[in-house]
């Protein structure tokens, strides 16, 4: 396989999050994209002026770009759930190889908890999902994403425990994090006793749901030693979509999309899996890891529910994954991509609040949809 | 009929369908539960479009299913909209003929002890307005089982 730009041809030189995560009343889901922008913007030195490209999903390109008075000259407004970032780092990595343009701004905000200034959802009657999924108490994602799971657990005999075991793993990890939402530590039974939301899934096996945003600015490699930060390199970039319906995903124990992002990415970093030195894996709900793990090739096929459960993805473990305390634990807007990307960059950059020690290659990888599509990045030091 | 919908509640989320999925809805207000099968390549595909995603093809005919399945994953929604009378299994069956679709499982409690994937199931038609019928599923009542 051959691409058109090798690894270390782009760089993130700047990445911020907004000033506050959490329950933030005072902001709409603009301001916090604002807020996100102009901190990345400062992480790496620059001005609006600079930038000339601009993506982001959920909200449009062409807001966020007015707001913060930049007429860009690359957009990207691909929308595909809360991997998008990633879809979006991929694309920017090629604009600014192909000379499209040379400093690009990615955002993400949303009024998860307050829904300030944020859009209200409606069902489209005529829509694949409104036609064959919501007439049979279908909702939110609780009650989608989750279905699969009992399949899984099935085919590869996995008890309850062993989800209920992501959860209590990666609050150790919030622990470390100031900024996490939740960090007091939780017991399996704490997780298996807490509120059922959706049989088997209890709450806290489910993600938060918060305020907040995020910002990342790309440049070519050639000038990114010229900016205050360590660049984090892009070394790989996939992406893919399945299905907008759970109930047609192909394979209950697999994700077709996490496989095609997954293995583009690192055929793209010419690394495997044991190159790996940190992973961050969008953790909606407590499956996700595991089939992350699976699918991205880090163990085998149902074998994720003990390679987490023998803490490999622990602190002190030789996969340190969702370092950050994840979805689960440290916040959840509604596209959580971009925090993924966020601590992946700190710990190339030495940075985190639960910094791994020598961390020169980083994977995160996102999902979006239920299921439905997904994006995978890898950063070198 | 199943009687899981009273007076007091609103609707369930009704689907309105597309000139695409028109004979699908028309099946299940007369009873008949249709899928889709290639003229070219034989697979049977659901839900439904006037070509096959599995060749391309657009040369495909309507076919009405055995009405039988399995029930392939579920979750039990603690939370769901008002329509339904409790908890409820948002389950995703496989028919016999192949493709999977989401629906729910009636006529059973909604619980993990009487939800067992892989058990055998038939299709029902719970009638919502004149237009719109809904596959439902209940535990089969036949010893016939898929060989």
């Amino acid at each position: 396989m051959s691409f058109a730009f090798g690894p270390r041809t782009v760089a993130v030189v700047g990445a911020a999050e907004t000033t506050e995560l959490g329950t933030i009343p005072n902001q709409s889901v603009i301001g916090l994209h604002a807020d996100a922008a102009l901190n990345a913007i400062a992480d790496a030195g620059l001005t609006t002026a600079d930038i000339d490209g601009v993506a982001t999903a959920g909200t449009s390109a062409t807001d966020v770009a007015f707001y913060l008075g930049i007429t860009p000259k690359w957009v990207d407004g691909t929308s595909v759930g809360g991997c998008s970032f990633m879809l979006h780092v991929r694309h920017a990595a090629a604009a600014i190889a192909a000379g499209h343009a040379n400093t690009i701004l990615i955002t993400h905000a949303e009024s998860g908890r307050s829904r300030v200034g944020a859009g209200r959802g409606g069902g489209n009657p005529t829509s694949f999902g409104g036609q064959f999924e919501n007439p049979y108490g279908a909702g939110g994602p609780p009650t989608r994403f989750t279905i699969p799971w009992l399949r899984y657990a099935k085919t590869y005999g996995v008890d309850i425990e062993k989800l209920a075991n992501v959860s209590v793993v990666q609050r150790e990890w919030a622990g470390l994090n100031p900024r996490a939402k939740f960090g007091d530590p939780i017991t399996l039974d704490d997780v298996m006793d807490s509120t059922m939301i959706a049989t088997p899934f209890t709450k806290l096996m489910c993600c938060l749901v918060t305020d907040g945003g995020g910002a990342l600015i790309l440049t070519s490699a050639d000038r990114a030693k010229d900016f205050p930060q360590p660049p984090a390199y892009v070394l790989g970039t996939g992406e893919s979509v399945e299905t907008p319906m759970i109930s047609q995903m192909a394979d209950f124990t697999s994700s077709a999309a996490f496989r095609v992002a997954g293995a583009q990415a690192f055929a793209e970093a010419g690394i495997t899996t044991d190159d790996v030195d940190h992973l961050m894996i969008y953790d909606a709900f407590a499956h996700l890891p595991i089939f992350g793990l699976e699918d991205l090739g880090f163990v085998e096929r149902g074998a994720g529910p003990d390679f987490i459960w023998d803490r490999n993805t622990a602190i002190g473990g030789s996969l340190p994954m969702n370092t950050n305390g994840g979805g689960l634990s440290y916040m959840h807007s509604g596209m959580y991509g971009m925090y993924a990307l966020q601590e992946s960059v700190r710990q190339i950059r030495g940075t985190a609040a639960a910094q791994v020690e020598g961390v020169d290659v980083s994977v995160a990888h996102g999902v979006g949809g239920m299921f439905g599509a997904s994006g995978t990045i890898i950063f070198g030091r | 009929m199943s009687s899981q919908q009273t007076d007091e509640r609103p609707p369930r989320p009704l689907p309105q369908a597309t000139p695409e999925t028109q004979a699908f809805w028309d099946g299940t207000t007369r009873g008949e539960l249709i899928i889709q099968r290639c003229d070219a390549c034989a697979h049977a595909y659901f839900p439904p479009r006037p070509f096959c995603p599995e060749c391309g093809g657009r040369s495909v005919s309507d076919e009405v299913a055995s009405g039988r399945a399995t029930l392939y994953s579920y979750v039990i929604n603690q939370r769901p909209h008002a329509s339904f009378d409790g908890p409820v299994a948002v389950a995703v069956v496989e028919l016999a003929e192949g493709p999977r679709m989401m629906t729910n499982i009636i006529d059973t409690p909604q619980t993990e002890e009487a939800l067992v994937l892989d058990m055998e199931l038939d299709v029902v038609f719970e009638k919502q307005t004149d237009d719109i019928s809904l596959p439902l599923f209940r535990p089969a009542t036949t010893n016939e089982v898929a060989s």
